[in-house]
């Protein structure tokens, strides 16, 4: 957003390094079987995840999806809880119980990242109605992919939205395909963002390889929002490198050249460029670089000597109380 | 204290809860010009931020409702009818029910889900549900039944300070019922702890909901006829007070669950299963149930009312248990 790199900048540039070593090392392990489940890695969105985080205050809410491990270490969460849960590990951010779909750090202000494909958007409606009640200026966003536009929960979520003026901001991450189908066989507008007419909302659409080209529009959402002037439907233009889930049977798309292009228009690279262009030095980068592999591998370090959850926690966190244990378990 | 009816407990339950704390809040359709008379007044009282009518999106405005209280707010989500909980169904199970497991305890979720079952009134298949059972199979529901306006009154204000969440399933059949209702701001009945109706010797009659009022008459007409009925009110379907009915059974050595839901994997199977495994050495009898048949209910008023658990049935049943015979006619 400034054209000047400043702290604000360097710190994108982490953000984004860390989502992209986080999940290559997570993916590493996975294959050696560390990781138990499926993988649904954010590679190639990081632009369009920071971007929008970084125009967030700390205070501000946040809501995702099935895709999950890079909206919280964009909204700025700590690594360690979160390499640990996807290794299944007590000490991990949801104590074990959530895994790769559901890495979210209530700390950071995060209300969950939801696998029920968009069923995030009427519980941000819901967390932004909470605000307006409270009195209070925090903003929600709710990220979502492409496919998630075509569920009854998007459109009943935007229409509240809409309808209360509620300080929201909606955020289609687009990378084209809902596992294999393409949203140009699903959807029958040619942009998502044509959708957000439907509920008298402004919407706008944003390269999402571009980090800062993101952070300002959610900048003017989040603003618009905050003071008072309600919801904006975001769609960023993105792409994920990976297969849909990595270990979800075998969903191999025949993308052609499609993937070598969008891999020339990589987030982190492209933004590398645009610093080093601005006068910072490569050695900046490269020191923050390796800060990152260092912290990915405390984090894995921590994960690996962090024990799995007892059985007993099974019965946590149901309710307040804990459930009565069956006799079966432990016996 | 003064009399007043079910629904007047359903008012006042609210309306105490929302002097009492401001996070709580009311939203569904039509609850500003409130349809049953469970929110009269409530505009002039709290204003059309804490009363708020929502479009007809019940997944839509049950996740709001959600997303309002992981924020701190305590909404009582008005569903109308229990039929239009099945809409809901997304938000109520992936998120209401499982969010706070799913993060390890990060989320709470203090809210109410009030619907009413509106069923004997010819209103055919689509708008007569009694879906308790449905919900009582999925874990981090609390849910409750109540039978009477004073069980109401105090469940549902207990449900109101609850931080779990809790659906609260409200029996047309019992609306003009009328209790003394407590007025002391914190009479609660806390969840999960059942009520003995009417005590007795011979046979226990649990009693879901509305079924609590047919097996109270029930027990009346069987006294007159040399049998002695206990009723049993759980009052909370999730979690259940097994050990009060178990205590029951033991006592009485015959059970009969009246439930007005359709039969299978009905809240009376759970607690018929139960009674079996946990009391079988006590029961002198096999276990009944009565309960709803397995089809739809029909528009036609006379073939629907023959489908519902009725005071004849609960008393054929208690006969045969007891004296091994038919009832025999008054
Ligand atoms: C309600 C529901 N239906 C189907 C699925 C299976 N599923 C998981 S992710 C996904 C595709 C989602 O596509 P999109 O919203 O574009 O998000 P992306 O995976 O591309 O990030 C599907 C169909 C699901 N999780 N939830
Ligand atoms: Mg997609």
């Amino acid at each position: 957003m400034t054209d000047r790199p400043n702290d604000h900048s360097l710190e994108k540039y982490r953000r984004m390094q860390r989502i992209r070593t986080f999940e290559s090392e997570a993916e590493a392990i996975h294959a050696a079987g560390e990781i138990p489940g499926a993988l649904h890695t954010y590679s190639g969105q990081e632009g369009s995840g920071v971007g929008c985080c970084m125009a967030l205050r700390t205070d501000d809410y946040m809501v995702g999806t099935h895709r999950s491990h890079g909206h919280p270490i964009a909204k700025g969460a700590a690594l360690r809880p979160l390499m640990a849960e996807l290794l299944g590990k007590a000490t991990g951010v949801c104590k074990g119980k959530g895994g790769s779909m559901h890495l979210s750090d209530f700390s950071v202000g995060s209300l969950g990242e939801t696998s029920i494909v968009g069923s995030g958007v009427p519980v941000a409606a819901g967390a932004a109605l909470g605000s307006k009640l409270q009195g209070v200026d925090r903003v929600t966003l709710c990220f979502f992919g492409d496919g998630a536009t075509n569920e009854g929960a998007f459109h009943e979520g935007m229409n509240l939205a809409a309808i209360w003026k509620l300080p929201v901001v909606f955020v289609c991450e687009n990378n084209g395909y809902a596992v294999s189908t393409p949203a140009s066989v699903t959807v029958p507008v040619k942009d998502v963002a044509e959708r957000a007419k439907a509920y008298g909302m402004p919407a706008v659409i944003v390269d999402g390889q571009d980090v800062d080209a993101v952070e300002a529009v959610v900048a003017d959402a989040v603003l618009r929002a905050r003071t008072g002037g309600g919801p904006t439907l975001v769609e960023t233009k993105t792409y994920r490198y990976g297969e849909h889930a990595v270990n979800m049977g075998r969903i191999l798309l025949d993308r052609g050249s499609e993937l070598d292009e969008w891999r020339q228009r990589d987030p982190i690279t492209l933004y590398r460029a645009k610093l080093i262009a601005q006068g910072v030095e490569a050695a900046t980068l490269d020191a923050i670089e390796q800060e990152v592999v260092t912290e990915v591998a405390d984090a894995l370090e921590f994960a690996r000597q962090s024990p799995y959850p007892d059985v007993t926690e099974a019965f946590d966190d149901v309710f307040v109380d804990r459930l009565p244990i069956p006799d079966y378990i432990n016996s | 204290m003064a009399k007043a009816t079910y629904l007047d407990a359903i008012r006042l339950a609210q309306q105490e809860e929302m002097m009492r704390d401001n996070r709580v809040f009311i939203m569904g359709e039509d609850i500003v010009c409130n349809v049953f008379g469970t929110t009269t007044g409530f505009v002039e009282l709290f204003g059309t931020e804490r009363v708020r009518d929502t479009p007809i999106s019940e997944n839509g405005f049950m996740g709001a409702g959600a997303g309002a209280a992981m924020v701190g707010m305590r909404p009582i989500i008005d569903t109308t009818l229990s039929s239009f909980l099945y809409p809901a169904m997304d938000q109520i199970i992936s998120i209401i029910a499982k969010s706070r497991y799913i993060y390890g305890g990060q989320a709470q979720l203090p809210l109410v889900i009030r619907s009413c079952m509106f069923y004997g009134n010819s209103n055919a298949a689509q708008h007569s549900d009694r879906p308790y059972p449905m919900f009582m199979n999925m874990p981090g529901l609390k849910i409750i039944a109540p039978s009477t306006a004073y069980d109401m009154k105090g469940l549902l204000k207990a449900a109101i300070r609850e931080n779990d969440p809790v659906m609260c399933f409200e029996d047309s059949t019992c609306w003009t019922s009328k209790d003394e209702l407590p007025d002391a701001p914190d009479f609660i009945i806390p969840l999960g702890k059942g009520d003995i109706k009417r005590e007795g010797s011979d046979v226990s009659i649990i009693g879901v909901a509305g079924a609590v009022q047919l097996a109270l008459k029930a027990a009346k007409q069987l006294a007159a006829q040399g049998i002695s009925a206990e009723v049993v009110d759980p009052r909370t379907l999730a979690p259940l007070d097994m050990p009060l009915i178990l205590q029951s059974v033991r006592k009485t050595g015959r059970a009969i669950i009246v439930d007005p839901a359709h039969q299978v994997c009905s809240a009376a199977s759970e607690i018929s299963a139960t009674i079996v495994e946990q009391a079988f050495d006590a029961l002198r009898a096999p276990v009944l149930r009565v309960t709803t048949a397995q089809t739809h209910m029909p528009f036609s008023p006379l073939i629907e009312k023959s489908l519902y658990p009725t005071v004849d049935r609960i008393m054929a049943a208690a006969h045969k248990l007891v004296t091994g015979r038919p009832a025999v006619d008054a």
